[in-house]
């Protein structure tokens, strides 16, 4: 028998993953078991914080999913391990100059690592679904990950981190879906999280105030520092260096007659330098931590499309590796904003090929 | 959802959770229906109806203080155990408040106890926690050398709901009359295996909880010595002597007389040990708690290089019910603060199992659990290394 564990968020996408596999027990004798990721604490009494996906009281959701369902469901305690690979680490990335990836951090350590692990020992699984929207094949021996039928809701930027053994385990039931008809699933099977709306939050930082949160993880107040041109000159004064991003546009406070974004953050001097549009762009940057889903680089230089945020569109481009873990990236047009700490993710068509994480543009 | 609904209700399983709660007994729910269907009356008003009801009422409370050879007034009914604890610590600590502010109890008390302590910590109380040995018992001497001019309670439960280790509860009952200071017992745990007569316990307070000793939930007991000044928790109405406002559940109260009244035969000691036997003969897993004064029907253990949460789980899948502790603490990142307090390292306390045996366990599912036991634990360490290459 097959056993596959759901990871349950308490959202609609999670739910109707967990739906589509319980159907399945019927059809093929797949047995599944839901679980909810404790992944920080609750603030105790009279805190209520409903809007991001991950908060404690999205438990009760994903409890009545299951029980509506009719599947065993668990929650399972990751506290420790989320506090340090994504909240320690999102916190790290912010002083470090960066811009955090706390998604695919989660993916990476927690959802892939920490819950299969424990998902397929504890429970006797074979596998772990989640509400990602993506898609697995098999193609020539290995497994690529593809992206989703929806171009919209496509995830695979904070999933090109697997590897072979992880999508071996892992399940996207919901990769050849729309995001409206889950939406329609989930009402027609009466869940309680049909009409949720998206959370646009990071799960851990209620209300978006990440700044409260590198001065009670890292004790970084933030000092005043200057702000200063493409040429050196300074044209303004920031709060300290960590409460900005590069590409950042709002909160500069500096008013030069056009636009002008954070172009480079200098933690070592506390020091931002500003740009306008143009000036932010880049064809050239190299990335670190390389990896690729199928073990290994397709070769030495080869031709590939790049993404480097979320949604963004990928752009044409022409990849080297460079020493043992980095690759340098030239794009046939400049891309906006290549913001270190943000991934580069690699795509060939519709197969993620892997990427690393922008180190300097 | 036929096949989940199945597993929902899977008639094989093996329960042994009876320190989180416990079926009804014999008789149990056949006492309390007629309260339900016929004699639903309001136990306080005057016609006949209601007459019926306060009959049921007062009947269970009788029954109640003769298991406990107290008198009938002296029986408060309560929502259940943390409702019992609650009144018992903060009526007594308000009452006696002009008196003194000072409060003595242990580090090992299950969080009703616990965090009623650290409520009135933070309105301007002391509380002494006392320190436990490695089995988890209280030291008498150090309840007499923490009692002084201001302390108004001692609570110290009787006996312990994670690690099933019995404190000299007589003892220090005989240190608080001697000291003029009023004792309080979490007695919720013991009832089911332990004697309840409230004088040689020397306990001016006992807490009881029915679902503990197989009657329903939602009914409680405080036993309060007569004479004992404290103030009720909830305000309203005259019940219960004006020591807890609101119509009372006569049903429930009627359900917990008949259960409480009903004792085992005892069995269960043989198969707990049989259970820490067989446990302890596995690789990485040691017993916790006292090898000698320990609750007839409790054993538990800390599994190295486990999860408690991961095993639990696991055992459920194979239709065995366990916990890791304690109910009330699941889901908490925290390890036990029992096991804490009887100084097991905080890593090797996140492994930790309770199996609390009950009037229906028999020997074959003891066999059945430590084999599984076995199994599983082999499947889950190697769990504990990571997939990232």
């Amino acid at each position: 028998m097959t056993r596959v564990v759901a990871a349950m968020s308490g959202g609609v996408d999670s739910s109707v993953a967990a739906a589509l596999l319980a159907r399945e027990v019927r059809d093929s004798g797949v047995d599944v078991v839901g679980v909810w990721m404790r992944t920080h604490a609750d603030r105790g009494e009279g805190f209520e914080h409903k809007r991001s996906c991950c908060s404690p009281d999205a438990a009760d959701d994903a409890r009545r999913v299951a029980q509506i369902l009719g599947i065993p469901f668990f929650v399972l305690n990751v506290e420790r391990e989320f506090g340090e690979r994504v909240i320690d680490a999102f916190a790290d990335e912010y002083l470090a100059g960066a811009t955090p990836n706390p998604c695919q951090a989660c993916n990476q350590y927690i959802k892939f690592d920490e819950l299969l692990r424990r998902g397929l020992a504890a429970y006797g699984a074979d596998a772990v679904a989640t509400g990602h929207y993506a898609r697995v094949e098999q193609r020539d021996g290995r497994f690529a990950l593809l992206r989703a039928a929806d171009a919209n809701k496509d995830q695979t930027y904070f999933l090109w981190v697997l590897n072979q053994a992880q999508l071996a385990r892992t399940r996207f039931p919901l990769g050849e879906m729309t995001k409206p008809a889950v939406r329609g699933l989930a009402e027609k099977l009466g869940l309680p999280t049909a009409q949720k709306p998206e959370s646009q939050e990071i799960c851990f930082v209620p209300l978006g105030d990440y700044r409260s949160l590198l001065q009670e993880r890292r004790g970084y107040a933030g000092e005043p520092g200057p702000i200063l041109d493409a040429s050196g000159t300074r044209v303004g004064t920031h709060s300290g260096y960590a409460h900005y991003t590069v590409g950042q546009r709002h909160g500069l406070g500096v008013a030069l007659g056009e636009a002008v974004y954070v172009r480079e953050v200098r933690p070592e001097r506390n020091e931002l330098v500003i740009g306008k549009r143009d000036e932010v762009a880049s064809s050239t940057f190299v990335v670190d931590g390389r990896r690729f889903v199928a073990g290994e680089a397709p070769a030495e230089r080869f031709e590939a499309s790049v993404r480097i945020r979320h949604r963004a569109p990928d752009v044409p481009c022409e990849v080297t590796l460079v020493g043992a873990d980095r690759f340098a990236v030239e794009t046939a047009e400049a891309v906006w904003a290549p913001a270190p700490g943000q991934a580069a993710v690699l795509y060939r068509s519709e197969e993620c090929l892997g990427g690393g994480r922008i180190a300097r543009a | 959802m036929a096949a989940g609904e199945l597993r929902h209700n899977r008639p094989m399983a093996i329960y042994l959770d009876h320190a989180a709660t416990t079926p009804l007994g014999p008789g149990v729910l056949d006492a309390m229906l007629p309260y339900l269907t016929e004699h639903w009356g309001n136990p306080s008003s005057i016609y006949a109806s209601a007459r019926r009801a306060r009959q049921g009422l007062d009947e269970a409370r009788e029954r109640i203080a003769a298991t406990l050879d107290a008198k009938p007034r002296e029986i408060v009914f309560t929502s259940g155990g943390s409702e019992s604890v609650n009144l018992a610590i903060k009526g007594v600590a308000w009452a006696a408040s002009a008196r003194g502010r000072h409060i003595i109890t242990s580090s090992i008390e299950h969080k009703a106890g616990m965090h009623t302590c650290q409520v009135l910590e933070r309105s301007g109380f002391d509380v002494t926690y006392l320190p436990v040995d490695r089995y988890g018992r209280v030291d008498p001497a150090d309840v007499a050398a923490a009692i002084n001019e201001r302390t108004t309670l001692v609570s110290v439960m009787y006996a312990n709901n994670e690690v099933g280790t019995i404190q000299r509860i007589a003892e220090i009952g005989a240190i608080c009359r001697d000291r003029k200071v009023l004792f309080h017992t979490d007695a919720i745990q013991a009832a089911a295996h332990l004697p309840l007569r409230v004088d040689p316990l020397q306990v001016d307070l006992m807490s009881l909880a029915a679902h503990k000793v197989y009657g329903p939930k939602g009914i409680g007991a405080l036993f309060v010595r007569q004479g004992t000044a404290m103030l009720p928790l909830i305000q309203g109405g005259s019940q219960e002597r004006q020591r807890r406002a609101g119509t009372e559940n006569v049903a429930g109260a009627v359900g917990f007389a008949v259960a409480l009244g009903q004792r085992g035969d005892g069995h269960e000691a043989a198969l707990r040990d049989r259970l820490i036997e067989g446990l302890r003969a596995l690789p990485g897993i040691d017993p916790t708690g006292d090898p000698a004064h320990r609750l007839a029907n409790s054993a538990s253990f800390v599994a190295h290089g486990l999860e408690g949460g991961d095993l639990v789980a696991a055992l459920d899948l194979e239709g065995i019910e366990a916990s890791t502790g304690s109910a009330c603490t699941s889901g908490s990142s925290e390890p036990s603060h029992v096991l804490l307090a009887m100084r097991i390292d905080p890593q090797l306390a996140h492994g930790s199992l309770r199996l609390s045996l009950g009037r229906g366990t028999t020997a074959d599912e003891v066999e059945r659990t430590i084999a599984v036991i076995g199994t599983l634990s082999q499947r889950l360490r190697p769990g504990m290394a990571s997939v990232q290459v």
